[in-house]
C-alpha cells in the first residue's frame, strides 16, 4: 500500500469538507471572502486530482494509493475491518477524480456572479463535491453508500433555493427519484454483506468473496437490478431519466455542470464498482437488457433533444443521450466498450459542464431560453460561439475532440459484441448532429435580433472556466494514450470483461 | 437475595422526585423554572451514580430484578432523557402552569418506570414498573389543565392505556397459567420442557403480550391514541413520549422476549414482522398529509417503531448471534433517534416559546430569522430519513443490516422504501425553512441562550453518533451481550 499517495486522497476528501465548516462561520455579507476562498479550494482541488491522475501507474496494481483507517470494528455483527475508510483509486475512478477536479473548479469560477446567499451555495456545492470524491475513492461498501447519499442530498436545497424555472418541482422530484433509487442501493448493500457473511463491508474483500463463490449465481441475478436499477437512475438510465430534464432545466449553473458533469457519472460508475464487480455472474446475465435500455435511451434523448426549444432541456436530454452511450460500453462488456464507457464518462462530463456554463451566461443576460427568440448571436458574443461551437463538435464526435475518442472506444466495443446495437448507437450520433446543427442555424447565424444587441461576451472568470474544460476535451481529443493506458490494467481485471 | 445497593441510582432519583414535591409544596412562590434545574441537577446526580455500575457484575434482586449492562444502559438513558427534558421545560412551564412540582416529580417517577422496566425480569415486576411510568404519563400529558387538547389527549391517552393494560394482564395470566410461574427463566423453561409444542393458550397468551406493549410503543394498528397525546401534552412531554417511552417500551419487549418467549419464536416471528411493516408503513403514509408539526412527529416516531420491530422480528427468525447483534443494533438506533428527537424538540421549542405556533407553515423562513434552529431542526431531520453525517445514517444502516436474516430480506428491504417515503415529508419542512421568505414582521431573533446551548450539544451529539459510532456501538453491545448472558442459562430453542 502507498500510504503516502493514500493522504492525498484524504486531503482531497476532507478539503471541501473543511471548507463548508469555514464557510459555516463566515459571516454571510462577506460575499467576496466565500467567492476567494472557495476559487482557492477548487484550484487545489484541481491540483489534487490532476496530481492523482498523473500518480496513477499506468502499469502498475490496478488499485493504487490505498489506504485505510478503523472505522468501526470487533462490535455488533461487525468483525475485523468491518467499516473501515478504505480509500483507493483505480483507472477508472483516477480518471473519474480528474473529471471532479476539472469540473468544479469550472463550476466554482461560474458561481462567482451569484449574488443571493452566496456562501450558503458555497457551503452545499463543497458538501456535494466531497460527497463525488468519497463515492470514487470508498472503497468500503458503507462509506460508498455514505458519500453517495451525500452527493445527493445537498441538490434539494441547491436547486430549490437558487434555481429557476419551477425550481421547487425539478428539486422534489430529482431528490425523490435520486433517494428512491438509493433504496435498491441500500437493499443490495443488505443482501450482499449478509450473503457474504463475513461481517466487514470492505469492498476488496467482498470482491474476492465473490470469485470464491460467496454468492449463489441466482442471488446474483436476483440482487443485481438492485444495484443496475438504483444506480442508473443518476445515470440517466431510460426509463428513469425523466428527472434529468426537469432538474437541469430548473438547476443554478454551476450545479447543472457539476450535475451532470459529474453526479450522473457516479451512477455508472456504482454500476461498476457495485454491480460488475460485485455480482459478475448477475452482471452477465442482465447486460443484455441494459444494453437495450442504454440504446433506447440514446436513441429516446437524442429524438428528444431534436424537438426541444429550450437550451436546458435540449442539454438535459442530451445527457441522456450520452450517458446511453456509456450504459452501451458497460454492456457490451469486451474491454473495448467499457474503456469507451469510462473515456465517454470524462467526455461527457467536461463537454457537458461546458454547454451548461454557456446556456448559463446567456441566460444570466437574456433571461429567457427560448431557441426561437434568439439569432445571430455569433455578432455579439463571438467567444461564446466558438465555445458553444467547441461543446457542440464534441458531443457530436468530431475527430480531434473528447467526443470521438470515447464514442468511437464505444462503437468498436458494440460492433464486437452486438453489432445491430452498434449501428443503433451510431444512429443516436448523427441524430445529434442534426440536433446541434439546428441550435447553431437558429442561435447563432442569421439576422441578430436587435433585441440582444447589447448581450455582454464571456466574462473573464468565465473564460478562464470555459477555456479550462475545452483544453480537457482537446487533450482526449488529440492525445488519448494516457487516458486509455491507465484504464486498460483496470478494464482487463473487471471480472467478465473479455479481451 | 436482598442487595439493596443494586439501585442507589435510582433512589437518587425518587429522592430527587420527593424534594422537588416538597420544596414546592414548603415554597410555593418558588420561580418554577428554579424547579426544573433542579430536576435537571437531580437526573446528572443519577447518570453520574450510574456510571459505577457499567461493566459491573450483574446483580440480581430477589429474582424479580437484575442490575446487569442492560439495565444499566437504559439507566444512563433514562436519566440523559430526563434532563434533557426537564431543561426543555424550564421556560415552556413557567410561562404556562402555576405549580410544577409534581409536573418535574413525576417526570423523575417516570423515569425510574423506565429504568425497572428494563430490569424486571418477571411478568407482574414488569408490569407493575410498566403501569409506574404510565400513570405518570397520563399526568404528565394532561398537565396543562386549562387547555381542552391536553385534556383530551390525557383521556383518550387513559381509556387506551387501560384497555391495553388489560390486554396484558389478561396475556400474562394466560401464561402463568399454561407454565405455573411469571419469571421469565421459568417460563422459558417451561415452555421448552412442553410437549406436543403449541397450545392454543400459550399461542393466545403471546398475542395479547404482543398487542399489549404495541399499544405501549405505540405500533399500528394500536398506534390510535399518540397523534391525539403527542398533540395535546406539552411540547416537553411530547418528546417525552417520543423517545422515554418508546425506549422502555422496548427494554421491555428486549427482556422479555429475548429472555421468555424466544423459545416459542415460530409462534411470534411472523406476528412481530407482520406488524413491522404495517408500523412502519401506517406512520410514514400518515405523516404526509399532517399540518401540525406535533402530529407529523408522531406519525414519524410510529414510521421508526416500525424499524426497532424489525429488529424484534429478526430475533424470532436468526439464531442466537442474529439476535445478539439485532438487539445490539437496535439499541444503538435508540440512541441515535433519542439525541435526534431530543435535539428537535428542543429546536422546536425554542421556536415555540417565541412564536406559540405549532403547525410546519409556522417554521416557514425560520432559515432567515433563526439559521441556528434551522440547522438543528434539519439535522434531526435528516437524521429520521438517515442521511449521512447525522446518527440516523449509521444506526439505520447497522440496525437493517444486523436484522438481515434469509426470512426477513423483504421486510428490511420494505423498510428502507420506507425510510425513502419519510423523507419526503422531511422535505416538506424543510422547504418552509429554507425555501421561503419569513412571513411579513418577523425578524431575527436569538433563542434563549439554555435551549440554544442545549440544542448545540445535542446536535453535536447527533454528528458524533453518526459519523464516529463506535463508542456507543461498543456500549449497546455490552448491553446487548448481558441480555444473551442471562436467557443462554439453560435455554435450549426450537428449531
Amino acid at each position: 500500500m502507498d500510504t503516502a499517495q493514500g493522504y492525498v486522497l484524504v486531503t482531497a476528501l476532507a478539503l471541501p469538507l473543511l471548507a463548508a465548516g469555514v464557510l459555516l462561520f463566515v459571516p454571510g455579507s462577506q460575499k467576496m471572502v466565500a467567492r476567494y476562498f472557495s476559487a482557492v479550494i477548487g484550484a487545489i482541488l484541481l491540483g489534487l486530482s490532476v496530481y492523482v491522475f498523473l500518480a496513477y501507474q499506468a502499469g502498475g496494481d490496478v488499485l493504487q494509493m490505498q489506504l485505510r483507517w478503523a472505522w468501526i470494528e470487533n462490535v455488533g455483527f461487525l468483525g475485523e475491518n468491518g467499516i473501515s475508510l478504505h480509500l483507493g483509486v483505480d483507472g477508472i475512478s483516477a480518471l473519474m477524480t480528474l473529471l471532479t477536479g476539472v469540473v468544479a473548479f469550472a463550476g466554482t469560477l461560474v458561481a462567482w456572479k451569484l449574488e443571493y446567499r452566496a456562501k450558503d451555495f458555497f457551503i452545499l456545492f463543497w458538501i456535494l463535491i466531497a460527497g463525488v470524491y468519497g463515492t470514487f475513492f470508498a472503497l468500503d461498501l458503507f462509506f460508498f453508500f455514505f458519500f453517495y447519499e451525500l452527493a445527493v442530498v445537498p441538490l434539494y436545497m441547491l436547486i430549490g433555493i437558487w434555481g429557476s424555472t419551477r425550481k421547487e418541482y425539478g428539486a422534489m422530484k430529482l431528490t425523490l427519484m435520486l433517494v428512491g433509487g438509493s433504496v435498491g442501493i441500500w437493499i443490495g448493500i443488505f443482501a450482499v454483506v449478509h450473503e457474504a457473511g463475513l461481517g466487514t463491508f470492505d469492498l476488496p474483500t467482498l470482491w474476492e468473496a465473490g470469485q470464491n463463490g460467496a454468492f449463489s449465481p441466482e442471488m446474483q441475478k436476483i440482487i443485481f437490478p438492485f444495484f443496475a436499477v438504483g444506480c442508473g437512475v443518476l445515470a440517466g438510465l431510460w426509463p428513469l431519466h425523466t428527472w434529468s430534464p426537469d432538474g437541469h432545466m430548473s438547476a443554478p449553473t454551476s450545479v447543472s455542470m457539476v450535475h451532470a458533469g459529474v453526479l450522473m457519472k457516479l451512477g455508472a460508475f456504482g454500476i461498476i464498482r457495485l454491480g460488475i464487480q460485485i455480482l459478475p455472474e448477475g452482471a452477465e446475465f442482465w447486460m443484455p437488457a441494459l444494453l437495450v435500455l442504454g440504446t433506447i435511451g440514446a436513441l429516446y434523448g437524442a429524438i428528444a433533444a431534436l424537438t426541444q426549444r429550450d437550451f436546458k432541456l435540449i442539454s438535459g436530454y442530451s445527457s441522456v443521450s450520452h450517458m446511453g452511450y456509456v450504459l452501451i460500453g458497460l454492456a457490451t462488456l469486451h474491454e473495448v466498450g467499457v474503456s469507451g464507457a469510462a473515456l465517454q464518462m470524462f467526455s461527457h462530463g467536461v463537454m457537458t459542464a461546458l454547454v451548461f456554463l454557456l446556456i448559463g451566461a446567456l441566460y444570466d443576460q437574456a433571461h429567457t431560453r427560448d431557441l426561437s427568440d434568439f439569432g445571430g448571436v455569433a455578432k455579439v458574443m463571438p467567444l461564446w460561439v466558438i465555445a458553444y461551437v467547441m461543446a457542440g463538435l464534441a458531443n457530436v464526435g468530431l475527430p480531434g475532440l473528447s467526443g470521438f475518442t470515447a464514442e468511437f472506444h464505444i462503437f468498436v466495443g458494440a460492433f464486437k459484441t452486438y453489432p445491430v446495437f452498434g449501428g443503433l448507437a451510431i444512429l443516436a450520433a448523427a441524430i445529434a448532429a442534426a440536433y446541434m446543427l439546428r441550435m447553431f442555424g437558429v442561435v447563432f447565424f442569421g439576422p441578430l435580433n436587435p433585441r440582444w444587441k447589447d448581450l455582454k461576451d464571456l466574462s473573464p472568470i468565465e473564460t478562464i472556466s470555459a477555456v479550462l474544460l475545452i483544453l480537457s476535451m482537446l487533450a482526449m481529443g488529440l492525445w488519448w494514450s494516457p487516458f486509455t493506458d491507465r484504464l486498460a490494467n483496470t478494464v482487463t481485471s473487471l471480472p467478465g470483461v473479455i479481451s | 437475595m436482598r442487595d439493596f445497593t443494586l439501585f442507589i441510582p435510582e433512589y437518587i432519583a425518587i429522592a430527587g422526585a420527593i424534594a422537588i414535591l416538597a420544596t414546592e409544596l414548603i415554597w410555593p412562590k418558588i420561580r418554577k423554572d428554579y424547579l426544573a434545574y433542579a430536576t435537571a441537577a437531580g437526573a446528572l446526580g443519577w447518570l453520574v451514580a450510574a456510571i459505577p455500575y457499567i461493566g459491573d457484575t450483574a446483580g440480581d434482586f430477589e429474582g424479580v430484578l437484575l442490575a446487569d449492562d442492560f439495565t444499566t444502559y437504559f439507566r444512563i438513558l433514562a436519566a440523559g432523557i430526563v434532563m434533557a427534558i426537564a431543561l426543555i421545560s424550564a421556560h415552556y412551564m413557567r410561562d404556562r402552569t402555576s405549580t410544577a412540582g409534581e409536573y418535574y416529580g413525576l417526570l423523575l417517577v417516570a423515569g425510574t418506570g423506565m429504568v425497572l422496566m428494563a430490569a424486571s425480569r418477571e411478568l407482574l415486576t414488569a408490569y407493575i414498573s410498566l403501569e409506574l411510568m404510565s400513570f405518570s404519563l397520563y399526568i404528565l400529558v394532561g398537565y396543562l389543565k386549562r387547555d381542552r387538547l391536553s385534556n383530551e389527549a390525557s383521556l383518550k391517552y387513559i381509556l387506551l392505556g387501560a384497555f391495553s393494560s388489560a390486554m396484558l394482564l389478561y396475556g400474562i395470566s394466560l401464561i402463568y397459567g399454561v407454565t405455573g410461574t411469571t419469571s421469565y427463566e421459568g417460563i422459558a423453561e417451561a415452555l421448552a420442557a412442553r410437549e406436543g409444542g403449541t397450545d392454543a393458550a400459550t399461542v393466545v397468551g403471546i398475542m395479547l403480550i404482543v398487542a399489549g406493549v404495541g399499544f405501549k410503543v405505540s405500533a399500528a394498528p394500536f398506534h390510535m391514541w399518540a397523534p391525539d397525546a403527542y398533540q395535546g401534552a406539552p411540547l416537553p412531554i411530547t418528546a417525552f413520549l417520543s423517545t422515554a417511552s418508546k425506549a422502555a417500551g422496548f427494554a421491555l419487549i428486549l427482556r422479555l422476549f429475548t429472555g421468555a418467549l424466544v423459545v416459542d419464536a415460530v409462534e411470534w416471528r411472523a406476528v412481530i414482522a407482520a406488524l413491522a411493516a404495517i408500523t412502519m408503513t401506517a406512520g410514514n403514509l400518515l405523516a404526509i398529509q399532517q399540518s401540525n408539526l406535533k402530529r407529523l412527529v408522531a406519525y414519524s416516531s410510529i414510521g421508526q417503531v416500525g424499524y426497532m420491530l424489525v429488529a424484534i422480528a429478526a430475533i424470532g427468525y436468526g439464531d442466537a448471534a442474529t439476535a445478539e447483534s439485532a438487539s445490539s443494533a437496535l439499541l444503538l438506533h435508540i440512541v441515535g433517534y433519542t439525541v435526534s428527537t431530543l435535539a428537535l424538540f428542543t429546536a422546536l421549542t425554542a421556536h415555540y416559546n417565541r412564536t406559540g405556533d405549532d403547525s410546519i407553515a409556522g417554521l416557514r423562513g425560520l432559515a432567515e430569522t433563526q439559521p441556528f434552529l434551522a440547522l438543528v431542526i434539519t439535522a434531526s431531520l435528516f437524521s429520521f430519513a438517515g442521511l449521512p453525517f447525522f446518527a440516523g445514517f449509521a444506526t439505520k444502516l447497522l440496525l437493517f443490516q444486523a436484522s438481515t436474516t434469509d426470512g426477513l430480506l423483504w421486510l428490511v428491504g420494505l423498510a428502507a422504501a420506507n425510510s425513502f417515503v419519510s423523507l419526503y415529508y422531511y422535505l416538506m419542512i424543510m422547504r418552509q425553512m429554507y425555501l421561503f421568505d419569513p412571513p411579513e414582521g418577523q425578524t431575527r431573533f436569538r433563542p434563549a441562550p439554555l435551549l440554544g446551548a442545549l440544542a448545540g450539544l445535542l446536535l453535536l451529539g447527533v454528528l458524533f453518533i453518526g459519523v464516529y459510532p463506535q463508542p456507543a456501538f461498543e456500549a449497546t453491545d455490552r448491553a446487548a451481550s448481558a441480555l444473551f448472558e442471562v436467557s443462554a442459562s439453560g435455554l435450549v430453542r426450537l428449531p
